[in-house]
């Protein structure tokens, strides 16, 4: 069986981002970036998978700027047979991440694909659906647990009421939630060996892809911040300013 | 404007967060029509057409709808769609599972989480874990968006009197199919409309301790939350995490008990009215946030204040 894994460069969990002071994007000068944290448990994912022996190759693809490629290192150090780049240089939307996918999936035919729920910077939790409904593939959203067998593969969902367990036929595309699994980390001789597993390159045009923006970013700004609080001294000072001042309770 | 909602039911009962997605439709302006679609699902149209301020209920009863599978919903929206100018559904795990895939299949790009509507094609909507409030306007014809309940006020239940009308078509797309659920089942409020909510953190040690807060949670009706880390240890189901990538929460009075405030976990509960934060290290970053701030042993606090109260 073939696993596609989408992985997405993104700005590091630990990094509070601002707007610039223009409010024309956010200041991503110097910062340190990552692979997006789904996507590492969709590698995860699928390196496990393979040594369970259900799967047999894993391919890595990254929409992204030249240095996406770093990100589909860490991707093959951690255990990807070979990866793609689809270069672009703007930041490409959902939709158009999904249709640089559909058409990798066109080339590749996998079995099974695995992405994140979200890229930590847009938080847009659309992408894995988006490809679903190009490729006509069924779609197993926030899992929780994997498991393939006779051909389909069980998904279990974290939702808001608690967990759904669904049977998708292959191929399918799932996205992962935070605790499908913990990644490991990529050992030195790993990261030495991804250094030489094929990385192709390719362009959305070279995919027949259109990637024109819908959606105009007017502004960003930073949230309204808090009005500073106080430190209450004890339990019988909390109760006090929760029933009197603040009115709560 | 026309504007198609997707209501969110379990087949017997509307859930809340339909009438927030209904205010936000409302702040777009225009005619709003509700969706019901589900399996078994009349129960929900009667209550949808009682709706204040919508004037058109549709509903698809048909047993492939019933778990809401998106490979079956999303071509009956889309196709129901070519007669909108936007669809919007809640940002629950439910729309945000089905709206990205409507929208594909319209050749358009969604727009997720909005907690503003501009006017009919700009809208706010926080990203990098709500870091950063974006405001982005839509050109595409058809604007699908999910909307984020805690933003908007809930219409009012009652009061409306809207057309109810079936729809026939059937989607099946037969690759998905529904296996089992376990949901949680609680007396307590639930979390993401609760007044009041109290969280514990990885600070509360064990799944046993977090009675504790139970306790204190049914003293003041309140419904109880949890941060990553005490889910991850185990202490608490999935469906309590707050924050980035769990629930979205804005209570009038938020507790957060032995949690230290990493930003994921700001980003799903910082619109509160009033933060209380417990902790022995009085650096936790949970205190930039909050309105009162006690550093304290959670073990000897939180008894204190059940006795307290
Ligand atoms: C992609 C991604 C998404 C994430 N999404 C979320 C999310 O949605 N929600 C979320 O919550 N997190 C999320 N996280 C995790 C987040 O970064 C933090 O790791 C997590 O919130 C920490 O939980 P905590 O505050 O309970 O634990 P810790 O950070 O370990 O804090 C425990 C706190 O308890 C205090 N404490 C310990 N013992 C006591 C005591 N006896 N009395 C009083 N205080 C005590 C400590 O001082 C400390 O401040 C995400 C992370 C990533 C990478
Ligand atoms: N530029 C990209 N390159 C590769 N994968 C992506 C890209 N954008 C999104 N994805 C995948 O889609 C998932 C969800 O992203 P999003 O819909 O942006 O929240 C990510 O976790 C990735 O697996």
């Amino acid at each position: 069986m073939k696993v596609l894994v989408a992985v997405k460069r993104v700005v590091d969990y630990n990094v509070k981002v601002r707007p610039k002071a223009d409010g024309t994007g956010v200041e991503l000068n110097n910062v340190k970036m990552s692979i997006n944290p789904f996507c590492e448990i969709a590698v995860e994912e699928a390196v496990r998978l393979k040594e369970k022996g259900t799967v047999t190759e894993i391919v890595a693809v990254s929409i992204g700027p030249q240095q996406a490629q770093e990100q589909l290192r860490t991707a093959l150090a951690l255990g990807a047979d070979r990866a793609i780049l689809i270069k672009s240089d703007s930041d490409l939307e959902p939709l158009a991440v999904a249709k640089c996918l559909k058409a990798v999936c066109e080339q590749e035919s996998p079995d099974l694909v695995l992405m994140g729920k979200q890229s930590i910077d847009g938080d847009n939790n659309q992408t894995g659906q988006m490809l679903g409904a190009l490729t006509g593939y069924p779609q197993g959203t926030f899992a929780s647990q994997v498991v393939v067998e006779g051909g389909k593969v069980n998904v279990t969902r974290e939702i808001d009421g608690g967990l759904q367990t669904l049977a998708l036929n292959l191929p399918a595309i799932v996205t992962t939630d935070l605790r499908l699994n913990e990644p490991r980390y990529a050992s030195l001789p790993n990261i030495m060996k991804a250094k030489k597993k094929p990385l192709d390159t390719m362009t959305p045009e070279e995919l027949g892809v259109d990637t024109a923006p819908r959606v105009t970013l007017l502004k960003v700004e930073a949230p309204a911040q808090r009005a500073a609080g106080i430190k209450v001294a004890s339990v019988d000072e909390l109760v006090e300013k929760l029933k009197n001042e603040a009115k709560v309770i | 404007m026309s504007i198609l909602v997707i209501a969110e039911h379990d087949n017997s009962q509307l859930k809340p967060a339909t009438l927030n997605t209904i205010s936000a439709a409302q702040a777009i302006g225009g005619d709003i029509t509700v969706l019901v679609a589900g399996g078994g699902c009349a129960g929900v149209a009667d209550a949808a057409v009682k709706i204040a301020g919508v004037s058109k209920v549709l509903l698809a009863d048909n047993a492939a709808y019933g778990h809401q599978l998106a490979e079956n919903v999303a071509p009956l929206v889309a196709e129901l769609a070519a007669g909108y100018s936007h669809v919007l559904a809640p940002a629950t795990t439910t729309g945000k599972n089905l709206a990205p895939r409507v929208a594909a299949l319209l050749d358009v790009q969604g727009i997720s989480d909005i907690s503003a509507v501009e006017s009919a094609d700009t809208f706010k909507r926080p990203i990098y874990a709500g870091n950063v409030i974006a405001t982005v306007q839509s050109s595409d014809a058809i604007k699908v968006l999910t909307v984020r309940a805690t933003a908007f006020d809930p219409v009012a239940a009652e009061g409306g009197s809207a057309t109810l009308e079936a729809v026939g078509a059937a989607h099946d797309a037969s690759n998905s199919a529904f296996v089992g659920e376990e949901l949680a089942v609680s007396e307590r409020p639930e979390l993401t409309s609760a007044r009041v909510v109290v969280s514990g953190g990885r600070g509360m040690g064990s799944s046993d301790n977090f009675q504790m807060l139970e306790k204190l949670a049914d003293k003041l009706g309140a419904a109880v939350g949890a941060s990553r880390a005490a889910v991850d240890a185990g202490f608490v189901p999935n469906d309590m995490q707050v924050g980035q990538t769990g629930k979205i929460v804005a209570p009038d009075l938020y507790i957060a008990v032995g949690i230290s405030g990493a930003i994921q976990h700001l980003a799903g509960m910082k619109d509160s009215k009033v933060i209380v934060a417990i902790n022995k290290d009085e650096e936790a970053p949970i205190f930039q946030v909050a309105d009162y701030g006690l550093v304290a042993d959670l073990f000897e606090a939180l008894p204190e204040l059940d006795n307290k109260l």
